[in-house]
């Protein structure tokens, strides 16, 4: 009975989650005639042409590649500083940790919004407007913070016993931290680029403000195209539909760490 | 655990500090000068005090802003708090079925916010829209571009869709950690179905479930791209959130002074609950490991 | 309260059970005794907790029935079997004061709150927890929480059993002490049936007047302490029980003799039926001794003194065989090992053998 229940809150709720990206689905594989023209719950005449579109058109295609160079960018940046950092947070307490670490936490909150145009011009007086690392630098901004906290999480699990027998067993400290520490900590890894990689590929204030053509990312180029080319709806559904992809991968990778993740409470 | 006293461990924070002081100190800087000053371009400023402070403090329209960005946060926490809660208490707790669930579930968070918009834009209208359509096929009146209320109905099922599972997947980390002798105990002890959620589920879950309030109160009060692909903000002003506001202002109409007053203030805020967060969570921390020491 | 039988009980984890190895739990049958304390031992992965959650509904066995008294509770939910259990890890509702944590079992079934009352002061006594009643459970000690979780198990009076599973793992050395003692207390006074699992031969042997004594999913003995070290029923329970376990030593077996592969003759205090299959017999380091001559020669490899007496590690004709000797007892000049006859134990095939005229008898 009871397990009957739960499978119906669940099927309403998943139905309510995928309906929505349904709806996009079946409107990216119909014709505009039929989007416009009729109202079908599936698509009638089955095309691809707005995929075709988006991957045959380099100023479509590019918004993907931009988005993605800039998310690994920003991904491989966050993950690679954070590591010592986090390290230090979970082992040492040295002058100033504390306001330290409360300080990278309101960059996390901050809002986008409040730092749109300073990024903008300094950006820009630096040279490095509409270039993927300005992006990437700027996604640091939420994203350092994040995989700092996550990762320290992580470390505080390991015991600090690992650390000294390493070090008698004469152990350097770098060599200690790629050869046993990281992979030790491997799924605390895992989480923390997931969160980068999501955070930087869903955000769009930033990344919009900083680029115009060479690096513009996928979700920009979508809000631009549709006011430009008129309402080519199937075009657009196909983008957002595409946009979606990546992340579905990335998160059917990391399945069984998402809990783990959130159990952290570090999100 | 026992910290060791190291001052050195400062070059290992080194990195982050500069890539961090980079992207938030420098821009703060600008943003400080221009709340500060006056210009009248060419990169002159003439020192103006507090007066755009004082401008900001005594707008009605950010009073507005305020007035509904405070409503909005209110209504997302009222419904996606316990929608979050009931779905965790309904998922399926491990199998095949679970990491599907999962990975639905995740699903929208993983949408860049823009497409968010755009999905709930397109899923709403009354021509080509799923919901739409079927609303008017039964003959309700709805249409969010027109509609103050039918707009707020929009943008606050919108973000229901796109964060509760935030909140469920956070409710349901913390019932995965309660070990399966206390609902052995609860059955043994005839407890029912309310008093495992009172008092097992519950206070297992208290720590997380304060987290999601914070998060989703912070992210609900700095929400601006989603709204705006679907609404613009309209009809009116009915739907311009805080960082909408604030865009138009910097960006729009290029005020850049009372742009950057306002920023600090709605800086500060975030501040001051960003500082109740990180209590909660170094309290929350400290209460675990002191468990794990009595077990 | 009542006694429970096991019928024909087995229980397999896999749908669709071929061989023997699918089975978490072979076919028993058996009968606890009401009012009787039990103590399930065995190694990890035998079974124990299998067994106890068959008993306590948490767990449907895929074969055979389980009864109370004359009840057939095979497919009877936990919370109408009446029954209470204790966990290895304490299970206490933190947000509850210590008195809402003992009375709550009692409220769930509706009891009238006067007697909840008298009946919590009780328990707490008994626990020695009056004095933290109303404090929230919340950051108290695990020892202090364990207590509790033994107060709830005890605080119904017509359970029919009360389950222990490994209860005191997480308990300092010195509390055991206390908390075992209490509950023997506990036992004479209410005389609730208990069901006490564990993997620690000492908190068996002291807690219960029946140890059973499991091995791969197979209840191997069923007897007290006593029982249990003179004539163990299985090799198994020889090696588990005493410290250290029972020597074996292979043999022929033929009357009242034991003849070693090297042709050592032992004598054995009772007559056997000849035996087939591979023979062996057991002794415990406690019934062998010294001798100058008339035994097997013994090689002394190490000598350990524990306290009161001292343990020979030693080999007897290329096997491995221990021996315990009293504090004081020389061990120059005595090279050779003898066994008491009459506690020599036959084995056939791990299992034992019971002597001709015990068999007649």
């Amino acid at each position: 009975m009871r397990i009957k229940s739960q499978a119906v809150v669940m099927a309403l709720y998943l139905l309510f989650l995928m309906l929505p990206i349904y709806w996009l689905l079946n409107m990216s594989l119909k014709t505009n005639a039929e989007i416009t023209g009729t109202f079908s719950l599936y698509p009638h005449e089955f095309t691809l042409r707005n995929y075709r579109v988006i991957l045959t058109d380099p100023s479509w295609y590019m918004g993907y590649v931009n988005s993605i160079i800039y998310v690994v960018m920003n991904t491989v940046i966050s993950i690679a500083v954070a590591l010592p950092a986090a390290y230090a947070f979970s082992r040492y307490s040295f002058m100033g940790d504390k306001h330290l670490f409360f300080w990278l936490l309101t960059n996390r909150m901050s809002p986008p919004a409040v730092f749109a145009l300073p990024f903008f011009q300094l950006y820009s007086s630096i040279g490095l407007f509409d270039t993927h690392i300005a992006v990437a630098l700027a996604h640091c901004l939420f994203n350092v913070p994040l995989a700092v906290w996550i990762l320290e999480g992580f470390m505080r699990g390991v015991p600090k016993e690992i650390d000294e027998t390493a070090y008698i067993d004469g152990y350097s400290f770098p060599r200690f931290f790629v050869k046993i520490f990281m992979p030790l900590i491997a799924s605390g890894i895992g989480v923390a680029a997931f969160f980068c990689f999501m955070f930087s590929w869903v955000e769009l204030l930033l990344s919009r403000t900083l680029t115009s053509v060479n690096a513009k990312p996928i979700a920009a180029t979508m809000t631009r195209t549709v006011s430009a080319s008129g309402m080519d709806w199937g075009v657009l559904a196909a983008a957002g539909v595409l946009t979606i992809v990546p992340g579905a991968l990335v998160i059917w990778f990391v399945r069984n760490y998402i809990a783990k993740g959130f159990a952290l409470g570090r999100v | 655990m026992e910290k060791t006293q190291n001052n050195k461990a400062w070059f290992l924070v080194l990195p982050v500090l500069v890539i961090v002081a980079f992207s938030a100190v420098i821009p703060l800087m600008t943003v400080v000068n221009y709340a500060f000053n006056d210009t009248f371009g060419n990169n002159e400023f003439f020192w103006a005090g507090l007066e755009w402070f004082d401008e900001m403090v005594h707008s009605e329209r950010l009073h507005e802003a305020l007035g509904r960005q405070a409503l909005f946060s209110a209504i997302i926490l009222a419904i996606e708090v316990p929608l979050g809660i009931f779905v965790a208490l309904n998922m399926p707790k491990k199998g095949f079925w679970s990491s599907v669930v999962l990975v639905l579930m995740a699903l929208p968070l993983l949408i860049p916010f823009n497409v968010v918009g755009t999905i709930w834009q397109i899923f709403g209208r009354t021509d080509i829209g799923l919901l739409g359509h079927t609303l008017a096929a039964i003959g309700i009146d709805y249409n969010y571009t027109n509609d103050p209320l039918d707009a707020w109905i929009t943008v606050v099922v919108m973000d229901v869709w796109h964060w509760t599972s935030l909140v469920a997947l956070l409710c349901y980390a913390g019932l995965q950690s309660i070990p399966q002798a206390y609902y052995q105990a609860a059955k043994i002890d005839q407890a029912s179905r309310w008093a495992v959620f009172r008092y097992i589920e519950l206070p297992k879950m208290k720590g997380v479930l304060l987290i999601a309030v914070l998060l989703r109160f912070m992210d609900s009060f700095m929400i601006y791209t989603e709204p705006f692909v679907v609404t613009g903000g309209g009809p009116g002003n009915s739907t311009t959130f805080l960082s909408i506001d604030l865009v138009k202002m910097a960006v729009g109409q290029f005020d850049l002074g009372p742009a950057a007053a306002f920023s600090l203030m709605y800086f500060l805020v975030i501040l001051l609950v960003s500082w109740v967060f990180y209590t909660v969570m170094t309290n929350l921390d400290r209460a675990q490991t002191s468990m794990g020491e009595g077990n | 309260m009542a006694q429970i039988t096991l019928k024909n009980l087995a229980h397999s984890y896999f749908p669709n059970p071929q061989s023997d190895k699918d089975y978490a739990l072979k076919e028993m049958d058996h009968v606890w005794q009401d009012g009787g304390a039990y103590a399930l031992l065995g190694s990890s992965g035998c079974g124990k907790t299998t067994l106890l959650n068959i008993i306590s509904g948490l767990l449907r066995p895929s074969h055979g029935r389980v009864l109370f008294g004359d009840r057939d509770v095979t497919d009877a939910p936990t919370a109408e079997r009446n029954i209470a259990q204790v966990f290895q890890f304490p299970v206490v509702y933190d947000t509850m004061s210590v008195r809402d944590n003992l009375a709550f079992p009692l409220r769930n079934r509706g009891m009238d709150a006067a007697y909840i009352k008298a009946r919590v002061d009780q328990i707490a006594q008994m626990i020695g927890m009056e004095a933290w009643l109303s404090r929230k459970a919340q950051g108290l000690t695990a020892d202090a929480k364990q207590k509790i979780s033994l107060g709830r198990g005890m605080v119904r009076e017509d359970v029919n059993a009360i389950l222990f599973d490994e209860p005191l793992t997480v308990i300092d050395p010195h509390m055991k002490w206390e908390l075992r003692t209490q509950l023997k207390q506990l036992h004479r006074q209410f005389g609730h049936t208990m069901i006490y699992v564990t993997h620690d031969q000492t908190e068996a042997l002291t807690f219960a007047d029946k140890v059973v004594v499991m091995y791969d999913g197979r209840v191997v003995q069923m007897g007290t302490p006593e029982e249990l070290f003179e004539t163990p029923a299985h090799t198994f329970v020889g090696y588990f029980i005493g410290s250290p376990g029972m020597n074996f030593l292979t043999a022929d077996v033929q009357g009242n003799r034991a003849t070693l592969p090297g042709g050592d003759v032992v004598g054995l205090g009772a007559s056997y039926a000849p035996q087939s299959g591979r023979v062996q017999i057991g002794i415990r380091p406690e019934h062998a001794t010294l001798v100058a001559s008339g035994g097997l020669p013994f090689v002394i490899r190490r000598v350990e003194d524990v306290g009161r007496h001292r343990l020979l590690r030693g080999e007897v004709l290329g096997n491995a065989l221990n021996v315990v000797i009293p504090e004081g007892m020389p061990v120059d000049g005595l090279p050779q090992v003898a066994f008491a006859p009459a506690k020599i134990n036959v084995y056939a095939d791990d299992w034992r053998v019971a002597p001709a005229q015990e068999r007649a008898a």
